[in-house]
């Protein structure tokens, strides 16, 4: 079950800790929200899986940096966030290679076929992936060993950790660069054409398989870059461990809330669940009638309303029937 | 014209239950068979007597195995209903089952710390599948404005906001730490102290038949899933049943048809809560207490896999998927642990085994049977993994499931010799 999450803030304002629960938990919500859309985006695919990638992708980057320190061993003299970000961008690397491995192997063959076997597919692999992931994790979190460690920015009276900010940084570049590849680049032209029929696509000489490896091969990554700040600053002690792919599945929310098919909605509905989760860590933790853990199911309740409202999500493109 | 298999000359020909002598006899051979499986044991009949046949099938932790497929086969009818005919994907059948459960432990425990009526079971079992099926029928609303696969999402947050309320409505589940017990399988007319009939404690029936508490309950069971079998095999001949389907198949052409798409889903959500809240009071009452982490995605998931594996749509495919995913952990075991004693021996089989069992801290393998210790799936683990792996090798290679593979076995011997 998705514990509310605990962060390691100490002596600010409510309102400052408000502030930073709500930018952390909203650029990891928008960063897996991102991942999940790409692939949906491109290939109409629901990825069950993608908690069990960013898990993976987490526990890449630990062995990377921490256990293996590949490449670092290779370049003596280097400094400690040097071979760090070598490593975290060699497990990234790896990470895009399995997601494109998993396309080929197991949703290739499902081109064509109905939208929830394919889904049921990946709810298939995401049990697969998760259990041989826990499993090399073992019972243990495993650190990911950042060159911040402990430290602690304060700005203001607000006291935050580095992480936050940079996955500000981070979730607005992938923001732009998705736009960008969407509705700037050729790829991005074959990636709508392919989401809208797979068939016509390829009758326009568009290479469909293509476009569905490259999707999750980004998807994998985004997953990955998701779930190392999942495991880097809301329980930021700890690391990767076997709560951090059963953490992603708090990012449906955020996608049904935003559309399934639309970038900016997942960014909108990731800021907002994280809100909401913030708003209940802070103000309904005390409310004795609701109990304990009520901040984790904040954003099933916020997509259960929103989806009653606007059935295909705010952004989401709405499917036309008539009877 | 008589003999020839599948020629029909009337409509209620094609559309019985049974059609064919070949299937009613290999039916009522079979069933014959279930009911016997306790008796197999020496001892059952008078002092010393038994029904010949292979007597580890009486043995109580098999017995206790079988009925536990029985109530997972419950369940999967029920979820076989909603996504097989229905069409309607949901992953919210643990919450369901829960509902179920908590329904019958509220109704027919004993009056105690949490709350208990001591109502007797022809209340509460009945009871366990109305009060989610009336849940049913208020979510129902829910998969007419949402489609598709944000149904399954939102089937899915139905799981975890159960699971949060089981957690904190613990005068009900007794909470997270110890959980709450369930009532007994026993009959009585009232609240009268000695029950009519109990199934929780060995006895003698008709003077010669000595059935054991774990026989008893398994009988009961399989009473119990060949009723449910038999509705829900009609159903699917019924005017629901067909407009089951064609909600599931086209929902705008349906509805051109003049089915109520509105009215429909509302029934599939509604039989299919019944089912659930029936096999999860019985799972409940059958492993007597559980804690609210019990009802869990996982659970959920089970019975997607039994369907799936089994072959979505159909009745005896879901029987066969109900006993292929639980028997499955057990044939696993015992191969996990029959593997790890051909290890232990030495010899030839040893070589071949040693990178598949885990023995010992330092030794690598696939699996292992004392978790944690060394490396290596546990076997709960590879169990996971295989239901993993064997849903999605279905989906891409069978999707009709075990029972696609089956009518293709009976397809081939159908024309035997000649190919077609």
């Amino acid at each position: 079950m998705i514990e509310a999450v605990v962060f390691a803030q100490v002596g600010t304002s409510p309102a400052g800790r408000l502030l930073v629960d709500f930018l952390s938990l909203g650029s990891i919500y928008a960063l897996l929200a991102m991942g999940f859309v790409i692939i949906f985006k491109a290939t109409q695919v629901l990825n069950f899986a993608h908690g069990a990638l960013a898990g993976l992708g987490a526990f890449l980057v630990a062995s990377f940096a921490t256990v293996l320190n590949v490449p670092g061993r290779w370049i003596p003299g280097a400094p400690q966030w040097l071979r760090w970000t070598l490593s975290v961008l060699a497990a990234l690397a790896l990470a895009t290679l399995i997601g494109m491995v998993l396309e080929r192997i197991f949703i290739r063959p499902m081109l064509g076929e109905e939208l929830f076997a394919v889904a049921i597919v990946t709810l298939g692999l995401d049990i697969v992936l998760r259990t041989i992931t826990n499993d090399f994790i073992g019972t243990q979190a495993r650190p990911l060993g950042d060159p911040f460690g402990t430290r602690v920015w304060t700005i203001e009276g607000f006291t935050l950790i580095p992480w936050t900010i940079i996955a500000q940084v981070v979730t607005t570049v992938v923001l732009v660069a998705l736009i960008a590849l969407f509705f700037r680049s050729r790829l991005g032209i074959a990636m709508r054409a392919t989401a809208f029929d797979q068939e016509a696509a390829r009758a326009q000489g568009i290479d469909v398989g293509r476009v569905f490896s490259i999707s999750w091969g980004i998807g994998a990554a985004l997953a990955g870059v998701a779930g190392i700040f999942l495991s880097l600053f809301p329980r930021r002690a700890a690391g990767v461990d076997q709560s951090t792919a059963f953490f992603a599945f708090a990012a449906f929310p955020a996608i049904i809330l935003g559309g399934l098919d639309s970038v900016v909605g997942a960014v909108v509905g990731g800021f907002a669940i994280g809100l909401a989760q913030a708003l209940a860590t802070e103000f309904l933790v005390g409310v004795s009638w609701l109990g304990t853990g009520f901040a984790g199911v904040v954003p099933y309740l916020l997509m259960l309303a929103v989806l009653l409202i606007r059935p295909y999500g705010l952004f989401g493109s709405e499917e036309i029937r008539r009877v | 014209m008589r003999g020839r298999p599948l020629l029909r000359t009337s409509y209620e020909a094609d559309q019985a239950l049974f059609p064919s002598v070949t299937q009613r006899v290999a039916i009522t051979v079979f069933l014959l068979f279930l009911v016997a499986i306790p008796f197999f044991a020496p001892g059952t009949i008078g002092a010393e007597g038994s029904l010949p046949g292979p007597d580890f099938l009486a043995s109580s932790d098999w017995l206790r195995l079988l009925a536990t497929l029985g109530i997972f086969a419950i369940g999967a009818l029920g979820l076989n209903i909603l996504t097989g005919l229905a069409g309607q994907v949901s992953l919210g059948h643990a919450f369901f089952m829960a509902v179920g459960a908590y329904t019958a432990a509220v109704f027919g425990s004993a009056p105690g710390p949490l709350w208990g009526m001591g109502l007797p079971i022809w209340v509460w079992l009945p009871l366990a599948g109305i009060i989610p099926a009336l849940l049913g029928v208020l979510i129902a609303p829910t998969a007419v404005r949402v489609r598709g696969l944000y149904l399954a999402i939102v089937t899915l947050g139905l799981v975890f906001i159960g699971e949060y309320m089981w957690r904190n409505l613990d005068f009900i589940t007794g909470g997270s730490q110890s959980g709450r017990t369930f009532p007994a399988l026993e009959f009585r007319f009232w609240q009268e102290e000695a029950p009519v009939l109990t199934l929780s404690q060995s006895s003698t029936w008709f003077g010669v038949l000595n059935m054991s508490s774990t026989a008893k309950t398994y009988l009961f069971i399989l009473v119990l899933v060949a009723i449910m079998t038999l509705v829900a095999k009609n159903l699917q001949r019924t005017r629901i049943g067909r407009a089951f389907m064609s909600i599931r198949d086209r929902d705008v052409a349906a509805e051109v048809m003049g089915v109520n798409e509105f009215k429909t889903k509302t029934i599939a959500f509604a039989i299919s809560s019944f089912y659930a809240g029936i096999a999860g009071a019985l799972f409940a009452s059958f492993i007597g207490r559980t804690i609210p982490e019990q009802w869990d995605l996982l659970l959920s998931v089970e019975f997607i896999a039994i369907i799936l594996i089994g072959g979505i749509g159909t009745v005896s495919g879901t029987l066969l998927g109900s006993a292929f995913v639980i028997l499955l952990p057990r044939l696993v075991e015992d191969l996990t642990r029959l593997g790890e004693r051909l290890v232990a021996e030495g010899g030839f089989w040893a070589t071949v085994l040693d990178p598949l069992v885990s023995t010992g801290t330092g030794d690598w393998g696939l699996v292992n049977t004392s978790a944690g210790v060394a490396p290596g799936l546990s076997v709960d683990q590879l169990n996971l993994v295989i239901y993993g792996a064997l849903i999605i090798a279905f989906l891409i290679f069978e999707p009709l499931g075990l029972y696609g593979i089956w009518l293709r076995i009976r397809n081939y011997w159908k024309g035997w010799p000649f190919t077609y």
